[in-house]
C-alpha cells in the first residue's frame, strides 16, 4: 500500500541526505519526496511517499525515528488528510488544440499561467489521483514538459504534527 | 607542557580547536586514543604533544586503530577512541567503524579533513568520509566552527554510549583546529538532543504480559545477546535465569552474558551453535529473546523458525524488534532495567507446570548426552593436532578467566565452541560483521587497559597476515598479547565451504608461501614457537602464559580437513544440521 510519511527534521546539513540514503541502503522505495523549511527555522519538513506491506512500513517508520536528525514523524495514511502536489505542464497549444488545453484546463480547475504563440504553462494543484488524470488528457495534444513537485500533507482536523 | 592557554571574559580559558579537542578528552576520562598522524590532523598531534593525559598509541594501519578502540570498548564497556587524519586516514578505519556498528560498540571517530575552504575542490588528501560512512555510523558530525568543538565533542561521546551504542565520527577541517584562533572553552557536563531519547524502561504492562507467559511455559528457552553485554545485564539476567530454572542458549554476541559453565547454559545457537541449544529453540513453546536481533546466523530459514514457540523481545531498539521474526509481546527498553522488572514480578510466584518444565529439561538432557564425546575426534599418535584440542588446552591453561580475542574462520568458532566463558566481555570477536583482522589489534586494545590480565588472540594464519604489522606497535609499547595461531594453512571456513558445496574445489582457500612466522615474530624482537605435536602443546602454552607481560607468538599446526560442527544447513529450520562430516539431523 502507498503510505505517506512527513518529517519533521533537524534543518541541517546531512539531514536529507541521511534519510534518503536510509532508503536506499535499506532497499525501500520512494515515489515521491519534497522537503522545505517549515516556520520553525531549525526544522525541515520532509515528506515521502512509499510503497509498502505494514510490516515494512513499520520497519520504516522505526528506522527514520532512530536517526538522529529526525525529530517527529507521522504516517498521514493512518489517519483522515489532505494531500496535495503542484505540477507544471509545457503543453503544445496550436490551432485547434489552443481552446482544448484552455477548457481541459478549466475543467480540472487548472491556470494557464505562462503562454507562448506555440505553447501554454499550465499549473495544477491536487492529489497524485487528479495530476494522473490531467497528464491524460494532455497526452493527444502534446506534453512538452513536467514538473511536479512530489505529494506534501497534512492531517485533517485538531492534529498538528508539531514538537 | 601545558596547553597554550589565555583567560577570556569571566576567566574563561581561551583554546585553541586542537587544544579543545585534547582538553576535552582529558575531561571526558579518556585515557588512551589509538591513531595515525597526517596533514590535516596535525594541529590535534601538536596539542596531544603537549600535554600528557591523555595517551596516544600509534598503530601501524588505521584499521587497527578502529579494532584496538573497538576491543578496548568490548572489554571495558566504555567508547574506543580513534584519531585519524582525512583521506586515506579516514578511509582506513572504514573497516573497523562498519565493525563496531554491527555489533552495536560505542566509538568515536576524530577524522582530520582539508580546510573547510577547499571542501569540494577534490583537494590533496580529501575525501567525504560523511559520505562514505553514512550507512556505519550511528551518527556523525562535522565541525563548522571551532567553538563548536567542546558541544560536538559531548554530543558524539553521548550518542556512542547510550541507548543502542554505535560509533560516531566527527569530521574536522584543519581550520577548525589553527593555533592562531582561540575560542571559550567550557566542557560540557551535559547535552540534549530534542531528537534523542533513549528509552530508560521498559513498558510495564508488557513485562508483566512477558512474565505471565514465562510463568505459564512448559518448554521456555532464554535466547539472550550482545544486548545484554552492552546493558550491563548479565547479573540480573543470571539471577533471572535461575530463580526460573530455564535453559538458556546466548548468540555469539552473548556469550558470557550467563555463566557457560552453569548447568542451565546450552551454550550459543545458531550456524555453528550447539546441538542442544538449536534443538531447544526448535522445539521451544516460549522463546525470551532479550538483547539478540534474530539476526539470520541465528534463525536459519525464517519461515521454519520456532514453529511451536510464543516469542518474547526485549531490545532497546524498536527497530530490532519484529525486523525478522514478529514478537509476540515486544518490549523496547534497555536489558537491565526489564530484567530487573522481570525478577520483582516472579519473585516468590511459582511456575505454573513444573512437571513440565522437569520433562522439558529431560528432553534437553537427552540432546546433551546424544552429543557428549562426540564433538570431534581428539588426535592420536602422530596425528597432527586438532584445533578443538588446543583451545581446550588454551581454556584449561588459563583457567577460562583470560579475554579472548579472534579472527574470523574456523578458529573463531573452535573458540567460541570450546573455550568457557563464565563472565561477560571476555569473548571479542567480530560477530556481525566478520572481520578478518580484528584479533590481534583488538587484543592489543584490550591489554593496553587491562596489563595484569592474560589476552589471548586465537587467530587463523589467513586473519592474522591482515593485520600482522601491529607487531611494531607492541614493540614500540610493550604490549604483552598472547597470539596462538592456528595455522592449517588454508583458510580453513572457505575451504570447508567449498568441500561442502563445490566437491572440494578449493579455489584460492590454500595459502601457498606462507611466511615463516616464527622468524617474522622475532624479526620484531619477540618469542615464538612452532607447536607440531601434542606432546609439544603443554610446554609451549606455559611459556605463552609465563610472563603476563610478554608478547609471545604460538604457531601452532593443525589439521587442515577439520570442518566446523554443528553446522546448519542452509534454508532449513534451526533444528537441520550437520553433526559431522557424515551424520546429519
Ligand atoms: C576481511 C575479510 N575478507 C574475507 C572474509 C571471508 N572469510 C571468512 S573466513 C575466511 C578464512 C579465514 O582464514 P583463517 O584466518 O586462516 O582462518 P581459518 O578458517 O583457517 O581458521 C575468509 C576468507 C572475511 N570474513 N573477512
Ligand atoms: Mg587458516
Amino acid at each position: 500500500m502507498r503510505h505517506i510519511i512527513s518529517i519533521l527534521m533537524e534543518n541541517e546539513p546531512g539531514a536529507l541526505s541521511r534519510v534518503v540514503g536510509l532508503f536506499a541502503q535499506r532497499n525501500y522505495n520512494i515515489e515521491t519526496l519534497n522537503v522545505a523549511p517549515t516556520e520553525d527555522p531549525t526544522l525541515s519538513r520532509l515528506t515521502v511517499t512509499t510503497i509498502g506491506d505494514d510490516r515494512v512500513i513499520e520497519q520504516i517508520t522505526k528506522h527514520l525515528n532512530k536517526l538522529i536528525d529526525v525529530v517527529k514523524l507521522v504516517d498521514l495514511t493512518e489517519g483522515n488528510h489532505i494531500e496535495r502536489e503542484l505540477m507544471l505542464v509545457k503543453v503544445k497549444a496550436l490551432g485547434a488544440a489552443r481552446d482544448e488545453v484552455k477548457r481541459t484546463a478549466d475543467i480540472f480547475r487548472a491556470q494557464i499561467v505562462d503562454v507562448t504563440p506555440s505553447l501554454y504553462t499550465v499549473q495544477i494543484t491536487g492529489d497524485a489521483g487528479k495530476l494522473d488524470a490531467f497528464l491524460q488528457a494532455m497526452a493527444p495534444v502534446g506534453i512538452l514538459e513536467v514538473a511536479r513537485t512530489g505529494v506534501s500533507g497534512i492531517a485533517r482536523g485538531d492534529k498538528v504534527l508539531s514538537l | 607542557m601545558a596547553l597554550e592557554t589565555l583567560q577570556g571574559r569571566n576567566n574563561v580559558e581561551l583554546l585553541s580547536g586542537a587544544d579543545m579537542i585534547a582538553r576535552f578528552l582529558q575531561d571526558e576520562g579518556v585515557e588512551y586514543i589509538y591513531g595515525y598522524p597526517g596533514g590535516a590532523a596535525l594541529h590535534i598531534y601538536d596539542a596531544l604533544f603537549r600535554q600528557d593525559k591523555v595517551k596516544h598509541i600509534l598503530v601501524r594501519h588505521e584499521q587497527a586503530a578502529t579494532h584496538a578502540a573497538d576491543g578496548y570498548a568490548r572489554a571495558s564497556g566504555k567508547p574506543g577512541v580513534v584519531l585519524v587524519t582525512s583521506g586515506p586516514g579516514a578511509t582506513n578505519a572504514v573497516t573497523g567503524i562498519a565493525t563496531a556498528y554491527m555489533d552495536s560498540i560505542p566509538m568515536v571517530v576524530l577524522c582530520g579533513q582539508v580546510m573547510s575552504h577547499l571542501i569540494g575542490d577534490d583537494a590533496f588528501q580529501e575525501t567525504d568520509i560523511i559520505g562514505v560512512t553514512r550507512p556505519i555510523v550511528k551518527h556523525s558530525f562535522s565541525i563548522n566552527h571551532p567553538s563548536e568543538i567542546p558541544e560536538v565533542l559531548k554530543k558524539a561521546f553521548y550518542l556512542a554510549s547510550t541507548g543502542r551504542p554505535g560509533p560516531v565520527v566527527v569530521d574536522i577541517p584543519k581550520d577548525m583546529t589553527a593555533p592562531t584562533e582561540r575560542y571559550e572553552y567550557v566542557y560540557p557536563k551535559k547535552v540534549k538532543l530534542r531528537s534523542y531519547n533513549p528509552v530508560s524502561r521498559g513498558h510495564t504492562g508488557q513485562i508483566k504480559k512477558a512474565v505471565e507467559l514465562m510463568l505459564k511455559a512448559k518448554r521456555p528457552v532464554f535466547y539472550t545477546g550482545g544486548g545484554v553485554v552492552t546493558g550491563n545485564a548479565s547479573e540480573g539476567l543470571t539471577d533471572l535465569v535461575q530463580r526460573l530454572g530455564f535453559p538458556i542458549t546466548t548468540t555469539l554476541m552473548g556469550i558470557g552474558s550467563y555463566p557457560q559453565s552453569d548447568r542451565q547454559c546450552l551454550g550459543w545457537l545458531g550456524m555453528h551453535g550447539s546441538y542442544e541449544s538449536n534443538m531447544a529453540m526448535h522445539h521451544a513453546d516460549l522463546v525470551i529473546a532479550i538483547g539478540a536481533r534474530f539476526d539470520d546466523r541465528v534463525t536459519n530459514n525464517t519461515s521454519k523458525f520456532c514453529p511451536t514457540a510464543k516469542i518474547v523481545h526485549v531490545d532497546i531498539d524498536p527497530s530490532s524488534v519484529s525486523k525478522t521474526v514478529r514478537a509476540d509481546i515486544p518490549i523496547v527498553g534497555p536489558a537491565q532495567n526489564v530484567v530487573n522488572e522481570m525478577i520483582s514480578l516472579v519473585q516468590g510466584k511459582e511456575i505454573a507446570h513444573p512437571d513440565a518444565l522437569a520433562e522439558w529439561w529431560q528432553k534437553i538432557d537427552s540432546w546433551r548426552e546424544e552429543r557428549r564425546n562426540k564433538l570431534y575426534e581428539p588426535s592420536v599418535a602422530d596425528e597432527p593436532l586438532k584445533p578443538q584440542e588446543v583451545i581446550e588446552a588454551i581454556c584449561r591453561q588459563t583457567r577460562g578467566e583470560a579475554f579472548v580475542t579472534t579472527d574470523v574462520g574456523q578458529h573463531q568458532m573452535f573458540a567460541a565452541q570450546y573455550y568457557k566463558f563464565d563472565k561477560p566481555n571476555r569473548f571479542i570477536t567480530s560477530g556481525g560483521l566478520g572481520t578478518m583482522g580484528f584479533g590481534f589489534p583488538a587484543a592489543m586494545g584490550i591489554k593496553i587497559n587491562y596489563p595484569d590480565d592474560q589476552v589471548v588472540c586465537i587467530t587463523g594464519e589467513g586473519s592474522y597476515q591482515m593485520m600482522m604489522q601491529e607487531l611494531s606497535t607492541c614493540k614500540q609499547y610493550g604490549v604483552g598479547v598472547k597470539i596462538i595461531n592456528l595455522n592449517n594453512a588454508s583458510l580453513g571456513m572457505v575451504r570447508q565451504w567449498q568441500d561442502l558445496n563445490y566437491k572440494s574445489r578449493h579455489a584460492h582457500s590454500y595459502m601457498e608461501s606462507l611466511p615463516d612466522f616464527q622468524k617474522l615474530t622475532e624479526a620484531y624482537g619477540f618469542t615464538a614457537l612452532r607447536v607440531n605435536t601434542k606432546e609439544e602443546l603443554e610446554p609451549a602454552l606455559d611459556r605463552l602464559l609465563a610472563d603476563k607481560h610478554e608478547l609471545v607468538f604460538l604457531d601452532i599446526y593443525v589439521d587442515p580437513r577439520e570442518h566446523v560442527y554443528p553446522m546448519q544447513v542452509p534454508l532449513g529450520s534451526m533444528r537441520d544440521m550437520l553433526l559431522s562430516k557424515t551424520e546429519r539431523t
